[in-house]
This record gives structure tokens, C-alpha cells and sequence, in this order.
């Protein structure tokens, strides 16, 4: 009699434990809800997998999506360094977007709306994005690392006022820049099979993976995250990597936001990476990073975004228009944050456990 | 005996000195608003600065902003925050048009609507806010982005309101006796006020006195300037964020009745971006970010910085209008920068 109870007690401690472990694996979730996405997906449309070369372009649903997506994983590769170190989101994404890529057509347009020369060499051109993008990044990290003012806060100015900058620097209206080789960047490079958003998006995502492996940035980061006293104490220069953080934000927005302008082929600092923002803290939340700053998993946070890509993509599918769809993600991300808040499990856990105790109560 | 003595002197000293950096930041405040005010009225002698009528404009032009700042001042004293006031104020109005667009209904049944819209949103976040422990932030960006999908799940076009009661609210004034001016062709320039702005000003004054006079008021500045020493003189923490989130949600409800009733119609782009000029009037009205410090006072007075920045821009000649939203912002960066500075030496003072 007593062993069949120890035996029952010992299945169910295994499956607890190995639940456990799986809750308490980051990627768990994230992946889960990418695998329930693409499920749906194949269900619904036909040609899911299909992969079919157009035009010297491979194209299909996936390659779709992983285009559409770049600017995203671009952006939130950005976001998690900021999230990680700082414990708070920079909001500003979408504006750093459209003020580096209205830098950028400035200097390929000149004063003209609709050119198809350029005034200024192209690469030259995407380096002053760049920079661009950059100086609104000092501007966040200057105002969090050195006055010490929670990061969302001080995004809030460049998310307001940083469109309205866009439009000054391209003179208040939308620039047409006609030039093919502007289009490199965000569709293809003339014999490349591959989109360009791809590439960029990959190259970006291994660099930063190098750069917290293979540094010790990653390290820095997670421990000013952690606890920024004790890190101060241990001889780190923690406002110093709070700044290179905003600033790395700041360079791969602004990279995002010339990825996105040349994809259409014009900079129109009104809608350029309009609600990125948003979309780039859910893919941080679904990777399963803490938004409270800490340890950080870059591969979580690109499944994210490529989920939520998928989500979006799919709810386009199904005639949403682009501004109703704020309100799904409103609603994903606030589930997702409640069901990974310590408050909720700690209450789930006394939930389970008033299960277990009725369960075993009535056994005996 | 002599112990005693200290620790009331101390306590005096250290109340003073709170009240000092209030009241610093306010005179700041209040004494840029008179030179904005001046200077605008000596360099543009045309425009009628120097007249009663245009004063009482810069009032009636804002009354919205003014009960949205107050919400954020609330909150921000509570140490907490809210960026979905514009979203709720552009979901009221759009609401509201939609609500009129139907003959039947009369223009009183857009009061309840509009305070039970700001209501929910106020008891959903604040819920979320104090007892689920999650970042004020998140919840509210997600809150404004979720009125903001709801305007255009309602609606995406602009709908007009021609309801006539709620015009008649709309277009009322009311004239102030013995403050006018001559026109040059001989007719009376009487300074007016609008019933959004009486409505305005009856809300700042409870406002406040429930900050000065109440319980509540009270352990809103104790939370805000350390929840652990609040909790352990015996406030109910958790109890004072969530008030006042909800108290902050009925504010930006009213908030989006009187944007209505300023602009009647229901856009799409209603109330984009008021949570910054809401913020900010806020934090130029002497509101520390950091919480624990603040009169709505100052607010009053920050968003009439607010309100005379978006008139005189267009008079200097730049008449592009993203202008005041960027200067606005300007003025945000200063003053968090003077906060920064303030808090720092009150830090190695004490």
C-alpha cells in the first residue's frame, strides 16, 4: 500500500519537475506560440510551404514573412540590449526610423521631392542615416544613464517630437527617391536570388550574437541590468553601458528605418515604422526575456518577432486592416505580460497546490 | 527632552525643504509663463496679448488639457504613469460622435458614456498597475494603443456631430462682466470663458483640495515618495496606485468630453499625441518624475505654457504644425534636465 502511494507521489513529482523545467525554459513559450501560428497557417492557406523563384527572387509564404519581418528583428534586437540593461523600453523606434531615413534621403535628394540622381554617394548617404539614428540614441542614452530618468519616459520625447523632426529634415513632405540602386538595400541586389531585408536582417542578428558572445558586452550588460549598484561597486562604468546600449538601439533603428524606406522606395517620415515600437517590446516579451531588466536571449527575442510577424501577417489574411490590429496586440501583450508576472504564478502555484492537496486528500 | 526638541526641529527642516523644491520648481513655472506672456505681448503688439479676451482664450483653448494634466499629475505623484490619456481622449470623442450619429439619442447620454469609457480604462490599467505588479508603461502603452485601434475599429473616417443640444454646449460662452476691451470699430471685446473650461476649473480646485485636504491626497504624496516607508506607516499602497489610476482614467474620460465638445467631430487622429503636452504640462508644472512632488497648481499653470506656445509659434511664422509639439517637447527635455539637477543637490544637501 505505501509503495503504490510512493510510486504515484514519484510520477507525479517527475511530471512536476519536468513541467516545471519546461516553464521555466525561456524559449518554451515563444516557441510554442510560433508552432500554434504556423499550425493554423498550414491549416488555412494551402500553399504554406511552397517555395517558387519569380522574377530571379525566391519567393513564397515563409520567405514573405521573413521579409516583412526584418525591420522588426532589427529593431528588437535593439530593444532587448535596452531592456536588458536598463530594465525599461525605449519607445522611439518607429521615430528614429523615419528621422534617420529623412537624414538619408536629404542627402541623396537634395532639396528635390522626386530625383532619380543622386547629390551624394550612396553609401555615404546610409552612413548619415546611420549617424543619424545614432545621435537619437546618445539623446535617450544621455538622458537615462546620465539624469537617471526611466528610459520610457524619455523616449516619449523623440516618440512624439521625433516625427515631427523627420518632417523638418525633409521639408515637410514625402521624398521620392527613384534611383534603382536605392532599392539594394530593402529588396534586391541585381542578381542576388535572395531579398536583400534578409540578408541585412541575418548579418545583423549574427553580429549582435558575436558581439555579446564573443565580448564581454553581453556579460556588462546583464549584470547593470541586474543590479546596477553592485555592478557600479565591482568597478563596471554602468551609465557608460547604459549609453552604448541606447546607442546600439539607436544605429540598428535607424539601420531598420532605411531597410524600410528603401523597400518602398521613398521616406515618408509620417508612416515609416509606424507602431514598430510596440510590436518590437511584445517580440521581447514573447522571448521570454524579464522586461525589468537582467538576463537577456537574443534567439528568444528573434522567434519572437518572427512570431509576431507570422501573427501579423496571418491577421492580414483575415481582412484586418493595419490600424485594427492594435488592438489584438494590445491584448496579446497584456496576456503575456500578466501570465509571466510573478503575482499571477505566485497565485497559479497556490491555485495548483489547493488542487494537488484536494486531490490527495481524496485519494487517501 | 532635548532629543524631542531635535527630531521636530529636523522634521520641520526636512518639510520645509520638500516644500522648497515644490514650491522652486512652481515659481519657475509660473514666472515663464509671465515672461513668455510679456515678451509675446510686447513683440506682438497686432495679436492682443495685452487683451482680457485672449487670456481667458488661452483657458478655453485647453480646458481638455488641463483635466488630462491632472490626471498624469495624480498619477505621477503616486509615482506611477499613464500614456493612454490621449488614446481615451480620442476614443471618447470618436465615441461620442458615432453615439450622435443616431437622432434618437439625446446629447445627455454622451456625459455617462464618456466618464464610464475614462472609468474603465482607469480600473483596467490601475488593476493591472497595483495589484498584478506590472510596469505602469507597458500596461498603459498597451492601453493607449488599444484605444487607439478601437477609434478606427468604430470608425476609420471622420464622423461630423450636428447634434444641436450637444453644438449648443459646444458653441456656449460665457461672458465675464466688467473685463473687456474696445474694438476699434467701437463694439466690446468681452473676455468669455466656455463650459469646458468652468467644468476646467471646478475640477482643479477639488483636485486641489483632495491633494492638500484628504486622506487620500496625503498617502498619495507619502507612495510616491517611498512606497516601503508608506507601507509601513500603514497605507494601503496597493489601494492608493489603483485610485489613482482609476481617478486618472475618469479624468481623461471628462478629458475627452470636453475635447469633444472643443472639436466636435470624431477623427481617426483625435487626441494623437496629447499624452505628451499632457505629460509635459505636467512636468513644466513642477511635477517631479521621480513622484512624491507636485501641485496641481503648477499644472494649471503648465498647461497655459502649453496653450501660449501654440499660439505664438504661428505668429513668429513658421506655420507648419509640428512645430509646437517639437518646442513643447524642448521645454520637457529642460525641465527634466532642472529636475535632474534639483534632485541631485537636494540628494547631497541632506
Amino acid at each position: 500500500m505505501s509503495d503504490l502511494k510512493g510510486n504515484n507521489k514519484l510520477s507525479k513529482s517527475t511530471f512536476i519537475s519536468f513541467a516545471k523545467s519546461l516553464a521555466s525554459n525561456r524559449l518554451t513559450f515563444s516557441v510554442v506560440v510560433l508552432l500554434i501560428v504556423v499550425v493554423q497557417n498550414i491549416i488555412t492557406t494551402p500553399g504554406f510551404f511552397k517555395i517558387t523563384i519569380a522574377n530571379g527572387l525566391i519567393s513564397g509564404y515563409i520567405p514573405n514573412i521573413l521579409d516583412e519581418a526584418s525591420e522588426l528583428v532589427i529593431v528588437t534586437l535593439g530593444m532587448t540590449l535596452v531592456t536588458a540593461a536598463s530594465g525599461g523600453q525605449d519607445i522611439s523606434a518607429g521615430a528614429i526610423m523615419a528621422v534617420a531615413a529623412s537624414f538619408c534621403g536629404l542627402m541623396l535628394n537634395g532639396s528635390e521631392y522626386r530625383t532619380d540622381v543622386f547629390h551624394s554617394p550612396y553609401l555615404l548617404a546610409l552612413l548619415v542615416g546611420l549617424l543619424g539614428g545614432a545621435l537619437c540614441g546618445a539623446f535617450n542614452g544621455f538622458l537615462v544613464s546620465k539624469l537617471r530618468m526611466p528610459p520610457m519616459l524619455t523616449s516619449l520625447i523623440l516618440f512624439t517630437a521625433g516625427r515631427s523632426i523627420a518632417k523638418q529634415i525633409t521639408h515637410g513632405q514625402t521624398i521620392y527617391i527613384m534611383n534603382p540602386v536605392y532599392k539594394w538595400l530593402g529588396v534586391q541586389i541585381p542578381g542576388v536570388p535572395i531579398r536583400t531585408t534578409i540578408i541585412v536582417s541575418t548579418v545583423t542578428v549574427i553580429f549582435i550574437t558575436l558581439l555579446t558572445r564573443l565580448t564581454s558586452l553581453g556579460l556588462y550588460i546583464q549584470s547593470v541590468g541586474i543590479n546596477d549598484a553592485s555592478s557600479r561597486l565591482v568597478g563596471l562604468k554602468s551609465s557608460v553601458i547604459k549609453f552604448l546600449t541606447f546607442v546600439l538601439y539607436g544605429v540598428l533603428a535607424g539601420l531598420a528605418g532605411l531597410v524600410g524606406s528603401s523597400s518602398v522606395g521613398s521616406v515618408n517620415s509620417g508612416e515609416l515604422g509606424l507602431g514598430i515600437e510596440m510590436d518590437a517590446i511584445l517580440a521581447v516579451a514573447l522571448g521570454g526575456n524579464n522586461l525589468g531588466g537582467g538576463k537577456f536571449s537574443i534567439a528568444g527575442s528573434i522567434i519572437g518577432a518572427y512570431t509576431i510577424q507570422a501573427i501579423t501577417t496571418t491577421l492580414y489574411a483575415m481582412n484586418v486592416r493595419a490600424d485594427q490590429l492594435n488592438v489584438f496586440k494590445a491584448l496579446i501583450i497584456i496576456v503575456i505580460i500578466v501570465a509571466s508576472s510573478d503575482v499571477f504564478k505566485t497565485k497559479i502555484k497556490h491555485f495548483t497546490q489547493k488542487i494537488f492537496s484536494k486531490n490527495v486528500s481524496v485519494g487517501g | 527632552m532635548k532629543e524631542g526638541r531635535n527630531t521636530k526641529l529636523s522634521l520641520k527642516s526636512i518639510k520645509r525643504k520638500s516644500l522648497n523644491n515644490a514650491e522652486m520648481l512652481l515659481l519657475i513655472t509660473i514666472s515663464l509663463f509671465v515672461i513668455i506672456y510679456i515678451i509675446s505681448a510686447i513683440v506682438f503688439s497686432e495679436s492682443n496679448f495685452a487683451k482680457y479676451s485672449v487670456f481667458f482664450n488661452l483657458l478655453n483653448n485647453k480646458a481638455y488639457l488641463l483635466l488630462l494634466a491632472l490626471g498624469l499629475t495624480i498619477v505621477l505623484i503616486s509615482g506611477s504613469i499613464d500614456i493612454s490619456v490621449g488614446g481615451v481622449t480620442g476614443l471618447v470623442s470618436m465615441v461620442i460622435a458615432t453615439m450622435l450619429l443616431n437622432n434618437n439619442v439625446s446629447a445627455i447620454w454622451t456625459i455617462p458614456t464618456a466618464l464610464c469609457i475614462g472609468l474603465a480604462f482607469g480600473f483596467v490599467q490601475g488593476y493591472l498597475v497595483a495589484y498584478m505588479e506590472i510596469q505602469p508603461f507597458i500596461v498603459t502603452l498597451a492601453g493607449m494603443y488599444f484605444a487607439r485601434g478601437m477609434i478606427s475599429v468604430i470608425n476609420a473616417k471622420s464622423v461630423p456631430i450636428t447634434n444641436e443640444m450637444f453644438m449648443g454646449w459646444s458653441g456656449a460662452k460665457l461672458y465675464i462682466p466688467f473685463l473687456y476691451n474696445v474694438r476699434k470699430n467701437g463694439t466690446l471685446d468681452v473676455a468669455y470663458l466656455t463650459p469646458a473650461s468652468i467644468v476646467a476649473i471646478i475640477v482643479l480646485i477639488i483636485v486641489i483640495i483632495m491633494l492638500k485636504k484628504t486622506k487620500f491626497g496625503r498617502s498619495l504624496y507619502a507612495v510616491g515618495g517611498s512606497p516601503q516607508s508608506a507601507h509601513l506607516m500603514g497605507i494601503d499602497v496597493k489601494r492608493t496606485k489603483f485610485r489613482a489610476h482609476l481617478l486618472c482614467g475618469l479624468l481623461a474620460g471628462i478629458g475627452g468630453f470636453l475635447y469633444t465638445l472643443f472639436a466636435p467631430s470624431g477623427n481617426p487622429g483625435n487626441g494623437y499625441g496629447y499624452e505628451i503636452d499632457a505629460i509635459s504640462s505636467s512636468v513644466i508644472g513642477g511635477v517631479m518624475l521621480s513622484g512624491g512632488v507636485g501641485l496641481p497648481i503648477g499644472t494649471f499653470f503648465g498647461v497655459l505654457i502649453n496653450s501660449i506656445i501654440e499660439r505664438v509659434v504661428p505668429l513668429i511664422g513658421i506655420v507648419d504644425a509640428s512645430w509646437p509639439r517639437i518646442i513643447t517637447s524642448g521645454f520637457l527635455f529642460v525641465f527634466i534636465v532642472l529636475q535632474g539637477i534639483f534632485s541631485n543637490v537636494s540628494k547631497k544637501g541632506g
